[in-house]
């Protein structure tokens, strides 16, 4: 059966892990990557007038950066071997926009990288991987 | 003019310096006397009564194009506030837009310029004077006053600038010169120069030195007295990393801790009222029973009506034109749309910050009355109300807090420094919007404006300027009567906007994406 896999990727090494495992099972079963790049944002966050003022300006130099130097030479090199890929860069929750990521495609499971966030943050709100754990509507692999 | 800023900004290194306090003081006087002589003229011009009354004219001014744009727009306050609060939560925004700036943004921004020292020291200057009544005539401006908002911010997102790096400019000037020039009317040009001229002095005045000088007060209040260059040097290098510095990690605590302050505040006052909830009805008989009778206050229930519209219009600023530039950054298609949202800010500064703090000011009884007749006594020189220790202003609201809350004037002196500092920082960028409407967009120029806006920091905390902050004060009005003649002659195009938004809206061709 053809898998659609979501793969969260932020150019981490742990990141690679994660792709280096999807890309692994779609090799073996056929199937198509959906790399997915999500910049954490929340439209309640409060921003100075100067940042109100740059920030269309803002979010097309970051949509542009990370489309550059993240998603297309993973891309292409995935590509290069033959694979399906198409990409998602996003903004919002990083986890929660991973499970809509994973719905508007119809995936069959998503694959993140474990980044390890022990810090008072994730303590606090949850790390992505806790949250895809408790919310996910697909299985979740987390690579370490 | 331009001399009397020019020796101003003179004065500031001398003061640096370390000079001698008397010649500090000396120029300081020199200071006092070139502006006084030079603006009090156009300073007793704003404030000037109506004939045979109390009533300064601006004050009507205001009231009057709030009462006119809510005729207008058929009570849009009302009718809309729903939909408005459907929009902040991001209800109709576009998930592919996430990333630009929110509704919601835009509203915690400009609300950050807005909510500071009339809310906690204005109100207790208005119910000291005017008495509970006047809370009754501050929550009906803070209402009508939703209507000017409401179009002043729709325009300013409509004729907004939008350059081809992406970056916005929107504001008053903006909808005079292109706003008229689309109806064909003559002089939208000649309005958005004068009204750059008034956003800069104001700027400078009442967004700038009146609170740099209200700061010091309070941190001297705590820490005992000190000289004021010093809290303005502090000020100043803060505002100087942030505005010129590109510093941005300060501003951005402050925009953070601004709103958490602001919730404290309004959840401590609410505690406040739960534990005296017996008095509530009491303190709302007062507020409605002094709005028509004045209960004894100076003045009667007209000293009341004037202290609660005055203080209304110089806290949530409806009008003024300020807040259109700080609302014309949001992302949308609908200019209306944050015409809604905008109206939310004289809600929440006015109806529902202001109330608390005359409520808690009252309940906690702060202010004296008369055991037989139940009227409230005056003080020795009969200007205000007996207060229990003589407090006035920020004094009084920190009174009754603490009075509830021991410490809580600690807590409060932290909140208006902050409101004071974000303020500052919103004000700032007011005035470079003028600033660079006026001579062009620039590094250079730019750096020019930010560095006299620092020195003026400091000359605010230094000295009490009084005519300086008058002339401040006026400035903000005098922004208001250049931007409401522009507001009468451009509401149609918001009616037209409104009209075609809501027929969209009720045949479902503007739908919510969640």
């Amino acid at each position: 059966m053809s898998q659609k896999i979501v793969v969260g990727y932020d150019g981490s090494g742990s990141a690679d892990a994660a792709l280096g495992f999807a890309a692994a099972i779609a090799r073996a079963q056929g199937g198509t990557l959906i790399v997915a790049h999500v910049l954490e944002w929340s439209p309640y966050s409060f921003l100075t007038p100067d940042e109100l003022e740059e920030r269309h300006m803002r979010r097309k130099e970051e949509l542009e950066r990370a489309e550059k130097a993240m998603l297309t030479p993973v891309v292409e090199r995935l590509r290069g071997e033959g694979l399906e890929v198409v990409t998602e860069l996003k903004y919002g929750h990083i986890a929660e926009t991973l499970i809509k990521i994973a719905k508007a495609h119809g995936a069959d499971q998503i694959v993140i990288g474990r980044t390890g966030h022990s810090d008072l943050s994730a303590r606090l709100f949850g790390s992505v991987a806790g949250t895809l754990a408790q919310a996910a509507p697909v299985p979740v692999t987390i690579v370490p | 003019m331009k001399t009397a800023f020019q020796r101003a900004a003179l004065a500031v290194p001398a003061l640096t310096l370390g000079m001698t306090p008397a010649l500090a003081q000396s120029i300081d006087d020199k200071v006092n006397e070139v502006f006084a002589n030079s603006t009090g003229w156009f300073v007793s011009f704003i404030f000037s009564p109506f004939p045979g009354t109390a009533f300064p004219w601006i004050v009507a001014w205001l009231v009057i194009a709030a009462t006119i744009f809510t005729v207008y727009f058929g009570l849009i306050q009302f009718r809309a506030f729903p939909h408005s609060i459907a929009l902040v939560k991001g209800d109709y925004s576009d998930p592919n837009d996430a990333g630009e700036v929110s509704h919601f943004q835009a509203l915690a921004t400009a609300l950050s310029g807005t909510v500071g020292l009339g809310n906690i020291a204005g109100v207790a200057v208005a119910v000291g004077i005017g008495g509970p009544g006047a809370t009754f005539w501050m929550i009906l401006a803070g209402l009508m006053g939703m209507a000017s908002k409401f179009t002043e911010c729709t325009l300013g997102v409509k004729y907004r600038n939008e350059y081809p790096d992406g970056k916005v400019s929107g504001g008053p000037m903006y909808y005079m010169k292109k706003g008229f020039a689309e109806k064909g009317l003559p002089g939208g040009g000649f309005l958005a120069v004068l009204f750059s001229i008034f956003c800069i002095l104001g700027a400078l005045g009442g967004g700038n030195m009146f609170q740099a000088n209200q700061a010091h007060a309070q941190i001297a209040n705590v820490v005992g007295d000190y000289p004021g260059w010093i809290t303005g040097i502090v000020f100043a290098a803060i505002v100087f990393a942030v505005i010129v510095g590109g510093l941005k990690s300060i501003a951005r605590v402050t925009e953070k801790v601004v709103p958490f302050m602001g919730i404290l505040y309004v959840a401590t006052a609410l505690v406040i009222l739960l534990i005296n909830f017996d008095q509530i009805g009491w303190a709302f008989g007062q507020i409605f029973e002094g709005a028509f009778t004045g209960l004894g206050v100076a003045g009667g229930f007209v000293g009341a009506l004037i202290q609660g519209f005055k203080r209304a219009a110089f806290s949530n600023e409806a009008g003024v034109g300020s807040a259109a530039i700080a609302h014309s950054a949001v992302r949308t298609k609908e200019p209306i749309t944050e015409g809604f949202v905008s109206l939310l800010e004289p809600f929440i500064d006015t109806v529902v910050i202001c109330t608390m703090t005359a409520l808690v000011i009252i309940i906690t009884g702060q202010l004296v009355s008369d055991p037989e007749t139940g009227l409230y006594m005056l003080n020795e020189t009969g200007s205000a109300i007996q207060t229990v220790d003589g407090n006035s202003g920020v004094a009084l609201t920190s009174a009754a807090f603490s009075s509830a809350f021991g410490g809580f004037q600690y807590i409060l002196a932290i909140a208006v420094i902050l409101f004071a500092f974000s303020t500052m920082i919103s004000w700032s960028y007011y005035g470079l919007k003028a600033w660079t409407y006026l001579f062009g967009e620039g590094q250079a120029k730019e750096v020019i404006f930010k560095v006299i806006f620092c020195l003026f920091v400091v000359i605010g905390a230094a000295a009490d300027l009084g005519p300086v902050i008058d002339f401040s004060d006026a400035m903000i009005f005098a922004m208001a009567v250049v931007n409401i003649i522009a507001l009468y002659f451009l509401m149609s195009i918001v009616k037209k906007e409104l009209d075609s938004y809501m027929g969209r809206l009720r045949s479902g061709e503007i739908r919510k994406y969640t």
